[in-house]
C-alpha cells in the first residue's frame, strides 16, 4: 500500500491506535476485576472495595475450591462430557460429511439426504417437544442427556462437507482406480487432508459443550451430577433462598462456606481457563476454518 | 435441484469467503466416474455411503425429527401420563388462548427489539473495527488487539453474566465509578430503562471481535494494485478507504446482513435467562424465556409449545427469505 506521511495521516494513526487500545481494555477490564476479586480477602471483595488490584492478597478462594464443595467434581463431569461428545462428534461429522460431499452423479440419494440434514437447521420442534422427547428416551438425569442430543452438529457437517468438496477430485478418482473403497478414501485420504477444518469444528464443539449450562439445568435433576457451568450458575448466579429448596441441608451448609464474591470470582476464573488456554493456539486453524463456516450463521 | 452443485463463477469472485463448490475442479466429469466403475462395485459404493450416513441420521431423527412430531401437542391438551400420541386433541384452543394473552405480544416485541438492535450493531461495529485494524501497520499490535477483543466469545454466558451482574450491581464497579461524578447509585438490573441497553451492549461486547474476523478476511482479499492505482491518482488514505476498501468488503457486508435476518426472532436465550428477573419482565422477557417458564416451570406444555411453534414457523420463513436474499445479492448458497 502506498501511504503518505502527512500530519493528518499521523493523527489518524494515533486515533486508531487509541480507539483500538480502548476496545482491548474494555474487553479486559471485567476479567482483570474478576481476577483481582478472586485474589482478594473475601470481606474486602464483599464490601466492593476491590477494583483492578487485589486487596489483602490471598490464595484463600482457590484453596477453598480445592478442598471440595463439589467444584472439581463438576469440573470433571464437564471434562467427561466434552470428551464423550467430542469423540461422537468427530466420527459422526466425518461420516456424514463425506457422502454428502459427493455429487448427485456419484451418489444420487444425496439430493434427499442433504434436505433431510439441512431442514433440521431451518426448523425445529421447539424447547418443550425437545424436552419431552428426551424424557421419553429415558436418558434424563444421566450424562447421556448432555452428550447425545448434541452429537450431530449440522452446521459442522456442512463446514466439513464444503471443505471435502474443495479438495481436488483427482485424489478421489486416482484412489478409486487403485481399488480403494469409500471407507479407505474417507479415512486415509480425505480426513488427513482436512485437519484444519476438522480442528475448527472440533473447537466449536468443545467450546459450546464446555460453556453450555442450560441443558444441564433442565435435563439433570440431581445437583451432584451437574456439569461445571450449571454448577456455577446454580450456586453463584442464583444463590437466593428460592433455589436452595432444591438442595439438601448438607449442601446448603456447604454453600454457605463456598459463596461470596471472591470465591465466585475464583470459580469464574477456573471455569474459563480451559477455553482461554485453547483458543489462541487454534486461532490459526480457526481463522482458516471460519472462512468456510461463518457464512452459514 | 442440481443448481446448487453447479459451479457459479460470477459474482462470488469479489468475495474472499465464498462457497467452496466454486473451486471444485472442472475435470470432474461424471462420465469418468461412471465409466471407470463397474456396476457391481458402484452399488457397493452406494451402500457404503448410505451406511456412513446412517448413525448420524439416527441422531437427527431422535433429537430433531421426533421433537418436530411432538409439535402436535400444540393442538392437544398434553397430559404427561398419556404422552405425545394419546393426549386429546383440542384443535386451535391453545392458539386462541395465545391471542388473548397480553404478554405474548410483549415478548415478541421484546425479542425483536433486542435482536434487531444487536443485528444492526453487529454489522456496523465489526466493519468499523476491521477498517481500523486494517490501518494499523504494526502487525503485533493488530494481532494482539484482535486476539483480545474476540476472547469473550469463548467464555460461557454463565461466567459473562456473572461478571456483568457484578459490574452493574447496586454497589458494583459501574456505580462506584458514577459515584465519583456525584451520580446516585442506579439499580441497573432492576430497571426497565436499563435492562435492554445492558443486554444489547453486553452481547455486542462479546461478539464484535469475533465478527470482525470475517471482515478482516474480506479485507485481505482486496487486490493491492487497486490501492496503488488509487494512490497514483492522488487519493489519500481516507479516499482510498472510501473508494477501494469499502466497496471491496461491501459484498460481505450485504451477505452477512441478509443472513442475519434469519436471527430476528433469536435473542440470546442463555444470556437473557441468566441476566433477567421478574422486575424486568416487561422489557426483558423474550419468547424463549416465556416458553421455558410456561412449559417447564408452570407445566403448561401445550400452550408453551404453541407459542414455540409460532416462533419456529416465523423463524423458518425468515431464514428462507434470508437465504434467498443472500443468493440474490451475493450469489451465495449454503450447501
Amino acid at each position: 500500500m502506498v501511504r503518505s506521511k502527512s500530519w493528518g495521516s499521523r493523527i489518524a494513526d494515533a486515533a486508531i491506535v487509541g480507539v483500538l487500545l480502548f476496545l482491548a481494555l474494555l474487553t479486559l477490564a471485567p476479567l482483570v476485576h474478576t481476577i483481582a476479586e478472586s485474589l482478594s480477602n473475601g470481606a474486602k471483595a464483599a464490601a466492593n472495595e476491590v477494583g483492578f488490584w487485589p486487596k489483602e492478597f490471598t490464595w484463600a478462594s482457590y484453596t477453598t475450591l480445592l478442598q471440595g464443595g463439589g467444584f472439581f467434581h463438576a469440573f470433571w463431569i464437564s471434562v467427561k462430557i466434552v470428551i464423550l461428545n467430542g469423540v461422537l462428534n468427530f466420527f459422526l461429522t466425518i461420516l456424514m460429511a463425506y457422502p454428502l460431499s459427493k455429487t448427485p452423479q456419484e451418489f444420487p440419494a444425496r439430493r434427499i439426504y442433504i434436505w433431510v440434514v439441512v431442514f433440521t437447521m431451518l426448523f425445529n420442534g421447539g424447547l418443550i417437544p425437545w424436552y419431552i422427547t428426551i424424557a421419553h428416551l429415558g436418558i434424563i438425569n444421566t450424562i447421556w442427556a448432555l452428550v447425545l442430543p448434541g452429537a450431530v452438529q449440522v452446521f459442522n457437517v456442512l463446514i466439513l462437507m464444503n471443505y471435502f468438496r474443495s479438495l481436488p477430485k483427482e485424489l478421489d478418482e486416482a484412489a478409486r482406480l487403485d481399488g480403494a473403497g469409500p471407507w479407505y478414501i474417507c479415512w486415509k485420504i480425505f480426513v488427513p487432508l482436512s485437519l484444519p477444518a476438522l480442528a475448527t469444528v472440533m473447537l466449536f464443539d468443545v467450546v459450546s459443550q464446555w460453556n453450555s449450562f442450560f441443558n444441564g439445568f433442565i435435563l439433570i435433576n440431581n445437583p451432584h451430577n451437574y456439569p461445571l457451568m450449571t454448577f456455577i450458575q446454580q450456586l453463584v448466579t442464583e444463590s437466593q433462598a428460592a433455589n436452595l429448596s432444591l438442595l439438601t441441608p448438607a449442601q446448603i451448609a456447604e454453600l454457605s462456606k463456598t459463596t461470596g464474591p471472591s470465591l465466585n470470582a475464583a470459580k469464574f476464573i477456573i471455569g474459563m481457563i480451559p477455553m482461554l488456554a485453547i483458543y489462541p493456539f487454534i486461532q490459526r486453524y480457526f481463522i482458516r476454518g471460519i472462512r468456510l463456516g461463518s457464512l452459514n450463521e | 435441484m442440481d443448481s446448487f452443485l453447479s459451479p457459479r463463477g460470477t459474482g462470488g469472485d469479489s468475495l474472499q469467503i465464498r462457497p467452496i463448490a466454486e473451486r471444485t475442479s472442472p475435470l470432474t466429469a461424471k462420465k469418468v466416474a461412471q465409466a471407470s466403475v463397474p456396476p457391481k462395485r458402484r452399488t457397493r459404493i452406494q451402500w457404503s455411503y448410505h451406511l456412513m450416513l446412517f448413525p448420524g441420521l439416527l441422531f437427527l431423527i431422535a433429537f430433531s425429527y421426533l421433537p418436530m412430531a411432538g409439535i402436535t401437542i400444540a393442538f392437544k391438551e398434553y397430559i404427561p401420563a398419556l404422552g405425545f400420541f394419546k393426549s386429546p386433541w383440542v384443535g386451535l384452543a391453545n392458539f386462541k388462548v395465545m391471542l388473548v394473552l397480553p404478554e405474548i405480544a410483549q415478548v415478541f416485541i421484546n425479542t425483536v427489539s433486542i435482536s434487531s438492535s444487536e443485528i444492526v450493531l453487529l454489522i456496523l461495529l465489526p466493519v468499523i473495527i476491521a477498517l481500523m485494524l486494517n490501518e494499523v501497520r504494526k502487525q503485533w499490535y493488530k494481532r494482539t488487539v484482535q486476539t483480545i477483543i474476540y476472547m469473550p466469545h469463548f467464555i460461557s454466558w454463565v461466567i459473562l453474566a456473572g461478571m456483568i451482574l457484578n459490574l452493574f450491581a447496586l454497589h458494583g464497579m459501574v456505580n462506584n465509578f458514577l459515584a465519583a461524578f456525584g451520580v446516585k447509585p442506579i439499580n441497573f438490573m432492576a430497571s426497565n430503562v436499563w435492562f435492554r441497553p445492558i443486554v444489547v451492549s453486553s452481547f455486542v461486547w462479546t461478539q464484535m471481535g469475533f465478527d470482525t474476523i470475517v471482515y478482516l478476511a474480506a479485507l485481505t482479499a482486496i487486490n493491492p494494485s487497486l490501492y496503488e492505482a488509487a494512490a497514483l491518482d492522488g487519493a489519500n488514505r481516507w479516499k482510498q478507504m472510501i473508494h477501494v476498501t469499502i466497496p471491496g468488503i461491501m459484498p460481505t457486508v450485504v451477505l452477512l446482513s441478509a443472513l442475519s435476518l434469519g436471527n430476528l426472532l433469536n435473542a440470546n436465550f442463555e444470556q437473557v435467562f441468566l441476566m433477567y428477573n421478574p422486575l424486568v419482565y416487561p422489557t426483558g422477557d423474550i419468547i424463549q424465556t416465556w416458553v421455558y417458564r410456561t412449559g417447564l416451570v408452570n407445566a403448561n406444555f401445550s400452550l408453551a409449545t404453541a407459542v414455540g411453534l409460532l416462533q419456529s414457523v416465523i423463524g423458518f420463513i425468515l431464514i428462507v427469505i434470508s437465504y434467498r436474499l443472500a443468493y440474490k445479492f451475493a450469489n451465495y448458497r449454503i450447501f
